[in-house]
């Protein structure tokens, strides 16, 4: 074996890879291999670090220099500057806004309030070499299950730890398993709900590209204390790096016989197959996810019988989530205690969350329990951009709520949120700053759950259809009195009536900004104003005829013919034929037009 | 995958493949390799402290480099940081010098003193 001096550690996430990442590594593979140094710097291609925002990401070992927004031009000076004379390359090192570079990771304030469970090994293992994973205790877990414990043991020790569904429901993982362990039978089923829908989360993919072992090690695991033999793992095609990734793991895993017959010599056998989701998100809920796996349309069925009683193939089946996957081998090689120790009375562990919209870096952090959100939008998400406002952080997707200011303070777990009108979700936390207009955000939500309904119970068909079409009404400017209301209480009923977890959450959004920003409602339909300036319907542009010299450069760049006037004399909007494009606003060299 | 052993040797034999990434309290190496450390010829001396370090498997051993220490003129300079020891560090090396280096001191914690700064300066 040679032995390698430095490591040099490329993202290959989704993010730094449609930044160019492959092109770095194939350009870092040629300039080390030029100047002779490939027999002591090893190449490796990773999962996600997180910090997508600042992407592609190069980090050199053992240093742990971190390199960002590296482009394919700074590899020669990387190589000849840093790895053959050891002097780092100071304009490319990650600098934080107020503090000075040459940084190493463990002392970016990114990372540096992070606990990585779930994303242990991501970006730091090479997801496509199963030796790596192994060298961190890969496989380990199962090698204690299968030899030493019996699977009650598994089970109990999960109930112990107080793990709970990280899917965003938030059930308990080792009762769940329980439940379907006592219903008797010899052919059951494992499911990987890997079909992440919400816009703006990826917390699983960057899992499954970052670490795929880690969630097959654990289906096995799952298979063992409930007594299954077949995993299936259910994908969005939309995931093509995941899903390479997880058919080379899955073929690792049966050359070393840690999956297929036999493992370990203790007679159990467990196999995974994939299946690919054509990107329905109502197949993130399990029983339209269990059927598409059956090959049926992806539509829920109202439960129970709930599916550790009849799932797939009407066989019991435990259905998780992969984030909650990707923590079982930790807790079964160090125990139920030292879970239990992190987060708060209710909810032990980590949770990942994928940081998006007006935040500096927009990336996946991993933090414990009962952190607030001020720490991870201020400490680790670095802030709002552009020295703006915080309004409000979004929750849980199209299916959660939003928490204003107010609540900036709650420590975060399953109750706490859903106490303040939002809910965990899957993870997803998109940032909502001043010139964001709460009402436009529980429409653009809403258009996506419209979308995505399945149509098969009337509530969510008709229901938020109607809601849409209130909504659309008061962003336009053409709200009547009384649609609050209106919004209100059909948002109580879809809640009530609806079939499925869909439909059931998809009045949140609406209900949360109603109920923490109804004066923007109010100034919508009642003044005709969007008070973050951001509804187009309701722009008002006007030249200020003090300001204006007359030059006729505005009349000329508008495409409606709304402006007119003499030239050298001031020019007049006609708000009627004016369509509130903004072109007018860009071509004035003089300030002299206002928007309002 | 028949026993817990066959996945333990795996383990073992990859785990040097990662360790520079995961090791942060192990023995380190560092080379000065400036235009200086060059020129004085340290590049051979870092590969022989890569190789010897390969041919008896020491774990939690890093070997890396590092820029102009400030006395050139003493170059090759190998710098050794034991944890919870003060470093060496060892002056004009050669890559004959390398193999001692490594088993009195980085394997048997008792150092070179012949090859430190110290002895050569006051000769």
């Amino acid at each position: 074996m040679d032995l390698y001096r430095a490591h040099v550690l490329v993202c290959g996430g989704t993010g730094c890879h449609s930044g160019g990442s492959s092109d770095i590594l194939a350009s870092m593979e040629t300039e080390i291999a030029k100047s002779g140094l490939d027999k002591e710097i090893k190449v490796v291609k990773t999962g996600c670090f997180g910090l997508c925002e600042v992407g592609p990401v190069v980090i050199v070992y053992p240093e742990g220099t971190f390199y960002s927004r590296v482009k394919v031009e700074d590899v020669p000076e990387i190589v000849s500057e840093h790895l053959l004379k050891g002097r780092k390359v100071e304009r490319l090192i990650y600098k934080e806004h107020d503090k000075a570079g040459d940084q190493s990771l463990e002392n970016i304030s990114f990372y540096k309030s992070q606990v990585r469970i779930a994303l242990r090994n991501c970006g730091v293992i090479n997801p496509e070499n199963i030796d790596e994973y192994i060298a961190l205790d890969g496989y380990a877990a199962l090698g204690k299950v299968l030899t030493e414990m019996k699977p009650q043991d598994v089970i109990e020790t999960l109930k112990a730890s107080g793990l709970r569904g990280r899917g965003g429901a938030g059930f308990p993982t080792g009762m769940k398993l329980q439940f379907c362990a006592n219903v008797p039978g010899d052919e059951k089923y494992v499911v990987c709900n890997a079909d992440e829908g919400d816009p703006g989360a990826f917390m699983d993919r960057s899992v499954l590209e970052g670490d795929p072992h880690a969630v097959l090690e654990a289906m096995a695991i799952e298979g063992y204390a409930i007594g299954a033999h077949t995993g299936y793992i259910y994908c969005r095609a939309e995931y093509p790096i995941a899903v390479k990734r997880l058919g080379i793991a899955i073929k690792q895993a049966k050359e070393y016989g840690l999956l297929g017959k036999n493992i370990f010599d203790s007679g159990f056998d467990f196999d995974i197959e994939v299946r690919l989701g054509a990107g329905a998100f109502v197949c993130g809920e399990e029983t339209a996810l269990i059927a598409s796996i059956e090959g049926e349309r992806g539509e829920p069925r109202p439960r129970p019988p709930f599916p550790a009683n009849s799932g797939v193939f009407r066989k019991p089946t435990n259905v998780n989530n992969v984030e909650t996957l990707a923590n079982i081998p930790r807790i079964i090689l160090k125990g139920a205690d030292w879970f239990a120790s992190m987060g708060t009375e209710k909810c032990k562990g980590t949770k990942v969350f994928a940081l998006g919209g007006k935040i500096n870096n927009t990336g996946l952090v991993e933090i414990p329990m009962g952190t607030t959100l001020r720490e991870i939008l201020f400490d680790i998400g670095g802030g709002i951009p552009n020295g703006k406002k915080f309004k409000a952080a979004q929750t849980g997707g199209p299916s959660g709520g939003c928490i204003p200011t107010e609540h900036l303070d709650t420590p975060i777990d399953y109750e706490s949120l859903t106490a303040i009108g939002s809910m965990m979700g899957s993870g997803g936390l998109i940032v909502m700053d001043e010139d964001n207009c709460m009402v436009d955000v529980a429409r653009f939500f809403l258009d996506f759950t419209v979308d995505e309904s399945c149509g098969k119970c009337p509530p969510c068909r008709i229901g938020t259809k109607r809601m849409l079409e209130i909504l659309e009404r008061i962003v336009a400017g053409k709200g009547k009195p009384g649609d609050i209301e209106k919004l209100e209480e059909l948002g109580a009923m879809i809640k009530e009536g609806a079939l499925c977890g869909l439909g059931k959450t998809a009045p949140n959004p609406v209900l949360s900004t109603i109920k923490y920003f109804r004066h923007e409602y109010e100034a919508h339909i009642n003044d005709k104003v969007c008070p973050a300036g951001h509804c187009k319907a309701l722009k008002r542009y006007t030249i200020l005829t003090e300001k204006c010299v007359g030059c006729s450069a505005c009349a000329k760049v508008c495409p409606a013919d709304a402006i007119s006037g003499q030239i050298k004399s001031p020019y007049v909007i006609d708000q009627d034929k004016c369509i509130k494009c903004g072109a007018c606003i860009e071509k004035c060299k003089f300030g002299a037009i206002e928007v309002k | 995958m028949k026993s817990l052993a066959e996945l333990a040797a795996i383990r073992d034999k990859a785990l040097g493949d990662v360790q520079v990434r995961t090791e942060k309290d192990g023995t380190r190496i560092v080379v000065g390799m400036a235009t200086c450390g060059i020129a004085a010829g340290a590049r051979p001396v870092l590969t022989a402290f890569l190789e010897e370090v390969a041919k008896r498997e020491l774990k939690g051993v890093t070997v890396t480099q590092t820029g102009c220490i400030g006395v050139c003129r003493l170059e090759p300079i190998v710098e050794v940081y034991k944890p919870g020891e003060e470093r060496v560090t060892y002056v004009k090396v050669t890559p004959d010098m390398v193999p001692k280096i490594v088993s009195q001191h980085i394997v048997n914690g008792s150092p070179v003193v012949e090859n430190t700064i110290g002895y050569v300066e006051n000769r």
